[in-house]
């Protein structure tokens, strides 16, 4: 039972930012918030031993689509409804 | 960016490297590969890219040395593919393994930590895959900057 303590804490965090990235209506911190997400989700993958997954999970949803988005974010409007 | 992150980024730009390049060289052995170790690498590249503008970075990140990276990864992919047919096999047939030459290294029996110098032309696969998706994923964050400079924001 002891061991299942960090993987309850992974899946709530994950259902906790799927929630603040909903929430936000600034798009960076939306961003930030996604990010979060990916790297939850990269160890939730370690811990169901799927290390390969984990990594490539880690390198692209937690770093390349963060920086995507912060891109795309400096190009238009940091926040929802605004026209830039 | 500011100062701090620019420092940041120059110090952990050489680390992420080596660590992407360690993943796509023990491919075999370990978990990951050519795709993780050249993404982990494509992060690293992000990471630099994010941190300068565009102006700062195209002096040494340039987009047909990317691109060119791409092409020797994805024809040096299928090129070992093809060898195999020089030596009188099928296509993708592991020639290397158990030869003796470079990667060919019979696998030890028992428990023990890898050898490195195994597996034949899977590792050399590992390589043309990693260099492929380092040109690939790195190339795309740097086209999604250089549609910010030229829209002036």
């Amino acid at each position: 039972m002891i061991e299942q303590i960090p993987h309850i804490l992974v899946l709530l965090g994950l259902i906790v930012s799927a929630i603040l990235t909903f929430h936000f209506k600034d798009l960076l911190a939306a961003t930030l918030a996604a990010g979060l997400f990916g790297f939850l989700i990269s160890l939730e993958f370690y811990i169901l031993q799927a290390p390969d997954v984990a990594i490539s999970q880690a390198a692209i949803g937690a770093g390349l689509t963060t920086a995507i988005f912060i891109i795309a974010i400096r190009a238009t409007g940091r926040f929802e409804g605004e026209s830039s | 960016m500011s100062r701090i992150v620019r420092t940041a980024a120059d110090l952990l730009y050489p680390v992420i490297l080596i660590f992407g390049l360690y993943i796509v060289a023990h491919g075999h052995l370990t978990p990951g590969g050519g795709f993780q170790g050249g993404a982990v690498i494509a992060t690293g590249g992000a990471l630099v890219i994010v941190a300068y503008s565009y102006k700062e970075i195209s002096g040494w990140l340039k987009k047909n040395v990317l691109l060119g990276r791409e092409v020797i990864g994805l024809v040096g992919f299928i090129g070992v593919g093809l060898l195999a047919l020089a030596f009188g096999q099928v296509f993708f047939f592991n020639y290397l393994a158990g030869s003796g030459s470079l990667f060919g290294m019979p696998v030890p029996y028992g428990i023990n930590a890898g050898e490195l110098n195994t597996a034949g032309v899977i590792p050399l696969m590992n390589f043309a895959v990693g260099i492929e998706v380092w040109g690939g994923l790195t190339i795309v964050i740097l086209y999604m900057l250089s549609g910010l400079e030229k829209e002036g924001c």
